[in-house]
């Protein structure tokens, strides 16, 4: 174990670094939670259950008195139909991880494949790619979501995440770019050039590790900006028609005047959830930071 | 200069081809037929259905080749013609906008320029002293992960309902119209407080941040340990640190106003001031698609201009650029 540390030294690095440990094991434990979503709200609600004798659960059924604050029937209590929000939150929380790797994933793709097509081929492919990325960054991506899914009479997590994904991409673009820009340009780069090394494998052999733990970051920071992103869709009132989400349960909750009557517990749990999943993406993004590159690690 | 600037506009007056295209084009290739949704909006008698499909088609264009129907949106643009709301009706989308306009500058315009100077402040005293790195560095990073939105709903309860300081519905008291006295003044200034508070804190984290990390690299740069190998104050080599961590800082405030602008739509919604975010939000709850078109080629355009003024500021700012393109050409 030793010596196989000693030869991976950044994953020594990543394991040792407080903020990416904090932060992952948080983000593992949202994970789980999500997985065990309909699990655990079995488990809040196995009085209504029996006494229902329905076999399964729907997050947007009203099983209990509305308006009720929390107690061990409903552990985070009902919001003003009688909906449970502790089953609401468990669900709405897998699509909101579901978005943000579908979301994150496809814009760091493309963000990568056209920012590092551009850079290592320069010239007029360049000049164009590079066009497009400044004129998609400079529209507003949620002016753009809005309009498309504005027109969408039937919205669903998966197109959600792809709409959100297709727009996210340009600073990525931009990044990964001027990473392989400067990477292009080594020393070892250079001699397996001299060598008559070919493109591809220069691509993948020399260039490609190097960018590994840039590209990770970046997809952490997409990550968190697709959630983000997916949940001020659903406030807006555009997001996924049917189901429930993060960002839903506070358009309804906003609408049905829960900050009026002081619903606490239908307001807080959706966006703490929210805030503390992408203020953990970031803690990770810093720790992994720290670890791959020498210069900020702490002494 | 000239190179720099040239280069910029024509990036800008593509984007705004392309964004104005999208307008045009989103209703017309998506699935499902908006014009009928639009009609069924309309139709409160059975009979009207038949006039207004045609009122429609006619001023949608549909009967005519596509190009002819691009053509004319773009002239109904630049006469200023973006249809009539339903919501609204019979007023334009034009008028509607323009009057919710001034709620938008006046939220705007103060949050994001006072919490880019307070934020860059703070993230330079951040990066200097270990202890406010320690403290403070953590609530930022939540600040900046918050939804605005949420944040906004949380001091709507804390603030409006908790403690009921604040009004949380609004922009001035329902008795009050709109005139140039002192009570409208501060009764507009109270509503006003909540939503600009939110923006300005949300904000705040995301620039602090930026700005901590960037000093902490110009710290560690070349030129600040020949300083300090001088024998520079702390002071002197922040100040020269500070000059050159806050180029990038600028370019992020033109690369950050999309997201600004879309955390602005959300916090009106949560406290119902009338800018173009809550207009919005009517939009869709009436499905009004031409108000909705309208404030995206509003949002979209507005931001194009706001981000071609940060370019020329960068001009000034930075001499580099000035003279690359001077001396280089």
């Amino acid at each position: 174990m030793k010596e196989w540390l000693k030869k991976h030294d950044t994953i020594y690095f990543m394991l040792t670094n407080k903020r990416f440990v904090g932060g992952m094991i948080f983000i593992v434990a949202m994970v789980l939670i999500a997985i065990l979503g309909p699990w655990l709200a079995r488990l809040e609600l196995n009085w209504y259950l029996e006494e229902s004798g329905t076999k399964n659960l729907d997050p947007t059924a009203n099983i209990g008195i509305p308006y009720s604050p929390p107690s061990s029937r409903h552990w985070l209590g009902t919001n003003s139909f009688g909906q449970d929000v502790f089953m609401q939150l468990v669900f709405g929380l897998r699509s909101s991880l579901l978005i943000g790797i579908i979301g994150g994933g496809l814009a760091t793709l493309i963000g990568l494949i056209v920012g590092f097509v551009s850079g290592y081929s320069g010239g007029m492919m360049d000049e164009l790619l590079m066009m497009l990325t400044n004129i998609m960054l400079v529209i507003p991506t949620m002016a753009v979501l809005i309009i498309i899914a504005a027109y969408l009479p039937y919205r669903g997590v998966l197109i959600e995440s792809i709409i959100i994904g297709l727009t996210g991409w340009p600073w990525t673009a931009r990044a990964v770019r001027s990473e392989t820009l400067s990477l292009k340009s080594r020393d070892f780069v250079h001699l397996a050039r001299i060598s008559a090394v070919k493109p591809l494998r220069i691509i993948f052999g020399e260039i490609a590790p190097n960018m590994l733990s840039y590209v990770f970051m970046v997809f952490i920071l997409q990550f968190g900006g697709s959630i983000l992103a997916a949940v001020g869709l659903d406030f807006i009132g555009l997001g996924p028609t049917r189901g429930t989400s993060l960002g839903l349960m506070l358009q309804q909750a906003v609408l049905w005047n829960a900050i009026q009557l002081g619903m606490w517990w239908w307001i807080i749990p959706p966006g703490a959830i929210i805030t503390a999943i992408v203020a953990a993406l970031y803690t990770v993004n810093t720790g992994l930071d720290e670890a791959f590159n020498p210069k900020l690690r702490e002494m | 200069m000239g190179k720099y600037l040239s280069k910029k506009i024509t990036i800008y007056i593509l984007t705004f081809f392309i964004a104005v295209t999208l307008d045009w084009a989103i209703p017309r290739f998506m699935p499902g037929n908006p014009i009928s949704i639009l009609v069924s909006r309309f139709s409160a008698l059975p009979n009207a259905r038949k006039v207004l499909t045609s009122y429609f088609t006619q001023s949608f264009g549909l009967d005519k080749p596509i190009l002819v129907q691009y053509l004319n949106f773009w002239k109904a643009f630049f006469h200023g013609d973006l249809g009539v709301s339903v919501y609204l009706y019979p007023k334009p989308v034009v008028d509607i906008i323009k009057e919710s306009l001034p709620y938008d500058i006046a939220l705007l315009l103060p949050s994001i320029i006072l919490s880019w100077i307070f934020g860059n402040w703070i993230g330079a005293l951040a990066a200097k002293n270990r202890i406010l790195d320690k403290t403070l560095v953590p609530i930022l990073y939540v600040f900046t992960a918050m939804p605005y939105f949420w944040f906004a709903i949380i001091i709507a309860w804390i603030l409006g309902v908790v403690i009921p300081i604040f009004p949380i519905s609004g922009a001035y008291s329902y008795s009050m119209t709109p005139e140039l006295s002192w009570t409208f003044f501060f009764d507009f200034l109270h509503h006003w407080f909540l939503p600009f508070l939110t923006l300005f804190v949300v904000m705040l984290g995301g620039w602090a941040i930026g700005m901590r990390n960037m000093i902490i690299y110009e710290i560690e740069a070349n030129y600040s340990r020949y300083l300090e190998s001088l024998g520079a104050s702390d002071k002197m080599i922040l100040r020269y640190a500070f000059r050159n961590a806050v180029l990038p800082q600028v370019t992020g405030l033109a690369l950050q106003l999309g997201t600004i602008v879309a955390g602005a739509l959300t916090t009106e919604m949560v406290f119902s001031y009338p800018g173009i975010g809550y207009l919005l939000l009517q939009g869709i709850l009436h499905q009004d698609y031409f108000l909705i078109q309208g404030c995206f080629l509003f949002i979209v355009l507005s931001v194009l201009a706001a981000n071609f003024l940060v370019d020329l500021v960068y001009v000034l700012i930075d001499p580099r650029v000035r003279y690359s393109y001077t001396e280089g050409a």
